[in-house]
């Protein structure tokens, strides 16, 4: 028998409210480092363009994909530790760990570097973390994981050389890097353990800098927790040629394979000289709550999916 | 049809065979492409398998066709239908049927899923009404617990029903699970 509406909603209210307090616990833990909360628009003329994110549009406008550019524009403007929870929109993106319409919390610090934001993200999760049993053990689908600090961080080169067998920053195969990672390197982390993935190729640098010494690597990590891809850090670009000529690149594939013509932000790369040293991530929030609530679906930690909206 | 439209039974044909989509993993690494992983059950009933896709691939959705059939008998592992309109008869594998053999009344109409000739699968009602033929003795004393016991209706199936059935009530099944839902008529 289908679930009707009020059953639904009845189900998830000890998810929804849980959600509800990580909010407020996210909130008092950027408020308590001086980190001040901004909002950006949610429809603009202009967005990253990203060779895979498909993007709505709205009267001529993007609706956000992430709050990145916008959020780098204040930091170049001299807000120095900002962060956002923002309702992001991709096309296309369904399943048990997506939905289309989704919160992100996007954190920026002047001055820092992934290295810097992997710390925060650590000290975020361990300090949000609700439930039952002591904060820094928690379950997953069965699956008892140690939150205990420092977590395992791991190269992407040498994650790849132990699951797949061969090198992503020496081969530029994206098809065969996202393929890989799916069905080999992620199966392969340590399942009681979060692992924070370091070092990304250069080719999948996206709005990360190189690695100082190491062109083949970029400063980029990506946090996951029981088989959940939570966030993705880096220690931000900020030189705006080499920034212009990436979304150049990303802009003639997209029109090649999907045949949209995405405009260059014209006004974040005129603020990026003005950008300082800096590192910022984006955290999955609907994933973080299916974490504290050992949900197996996306579905049930949000009142209305877009097949219920 | 392309990999993003397959949904939880979808029906695909892979190398000339059918299979009818279980289930679909999404995931879509950092900034990456979608990757599906495909759990698909061969729907000629041997075995299920996994089959990972990208974004931007194409799969052939299996062209299915319905056609309103009566059922005639069964004739040893086989149960013989009658397209309504043509008069054709298709015999049909148990294997196909799964638990739905248990619930075909002789003369009943049935919605049968057609791959070019092929049945693949029939539609049955949610609940079907059948008559009890044979049941245990209940036991006497009554208990809080409803008591149940095992109970054979009109198509020779086997189900557990509550005490107080007896041979000649209707009962109603439920034809996805196989168990009984309620008392529909007392017999005599």
């Amino acid at each position: 028998m289908a679930e009707t509406e009020p059953e639904r909603l009845a189900r998830l209210q000890t998810n929804l409210r849980r959600r509800a307090v990580v909010h407020e616990r996210i909130r008092a833990f950027f408020k308590e480092r001086d980190f001040l909360e901004v909002e950006t628009p949610i429809r603009a003329a202009a967005i990253a363009p990203e060779e895979f994110i498909t993007p709505f549009t709205s009267e001529g406008r993007f609706l956000a994909a992430s709050p990145e550019l916008h959020m780098k524009r204040l930091l170049a403007a001299g807000y120095e530790r900002i962060f956002q929870f923002s309702r992001c929109f991709r096309k296309g993106e369904r399943g048990r760990r997506h939905n289309p319409e989704f919160t992100m919390l996007e954190w920026y610090r002047a001055g820092a570097d992934y290295h810097q934001i992997i710390r925060d993200i650590e000290e975020m999760i361990t300090a949000v973390a609700v439930g039952p049993g002591p904060k820094d053990e928690i379950k997953y689908q069965g699956q008892p994981i140690d939150l205990k600090l420092p977590w395992p961080r791991l190269t992407v080169k040498q994650a790849f050389l132990n699951a797949a067998g061969w090198d992503p920053l020496a081969t530029n195969d994206s098809l065969r890097f996202d393929t890989d990672f799916v069905t080999k390197v992620l199966p392969a982390f340590s399942p009681g353990r979060p692992t924070v993935l370091i070092d990304y190729p250069a080719w999948a640098a996206s709005l990360a800098r190189l690695k100082p010494g190491n062109p083949l690597a970029a400063e980029r990590a990506e946090v996951f927790i029981g088989g959940l891809e939570l966030a993705n850090a880096y220690s931000e670009l900020t030189d705006a040629n080499e920034q212009k000529q990436r979304f150049r690149e990303a802009i003639e594939k997209i029109e090649k394979e999907r045949g949209q013509t995405m405009p260059m932000p014209e006004k974040f790369l005129e603020a990026l000289p003005r950008l300082p040293q800096c590192g910022g991530v984006a955290l999955g929030v609907d994933r973080l709550v299916m974490l504290f609530c050992d949900a197996a679906s996306i579905d049930d930690v949000m009142a209305f999916t877009e097949d219920e909206a | 049809m392309e990999i993003e439209d397959v949904r939880k039974n979808t029906k695909i044909v892979i190398d000339g065979v059918l299979y009818n989509i279980v289930d679909v993993d999404f995931t879509k690494p950092g900034k990456g492409r979608s990757i599906y992983r495909l759990r698909m059950e061969n729907m000629r009933g041997s075995g299920v398998i996994d089959r990972t896709f990208r974004s931007g691939e194409n799969v052939d959705e299996a062209r299915l066709d319905t056609q309103n059939e009566q059922y005639l008998y069964r004739e040893g592992d086989n149960y013989i239908f009658m397209d309504v309109k043509t008069y054709d008869q298709h015999p049909v594998p148990g294997d196909v049927l799964g638990i739905k053999k248990n619930f075909l009344k002789e003369g009943m109409e049935v919605v049968m899923l057609m791959y070019g000739d092929e049945p693949i699968d029939v539609t049955l009602p949610i609940t079907i009404d059948l008559k009890v033929i044979e049941t245990e003795l209940s036991t006497k004393t009554a208990t809080i617990t409803p008591q149940m016991k095992s109970s054979v209706v009109e198509t020779g199936y086997r189900v557990d029903t509550p005490s107080f059935i007896k041979v000649g009530d209707v009962i109603k099944i439920d034809t996805r699970s196989g168990n009984y839902v309620e008392r529909v008529s007392t017999g005599k």
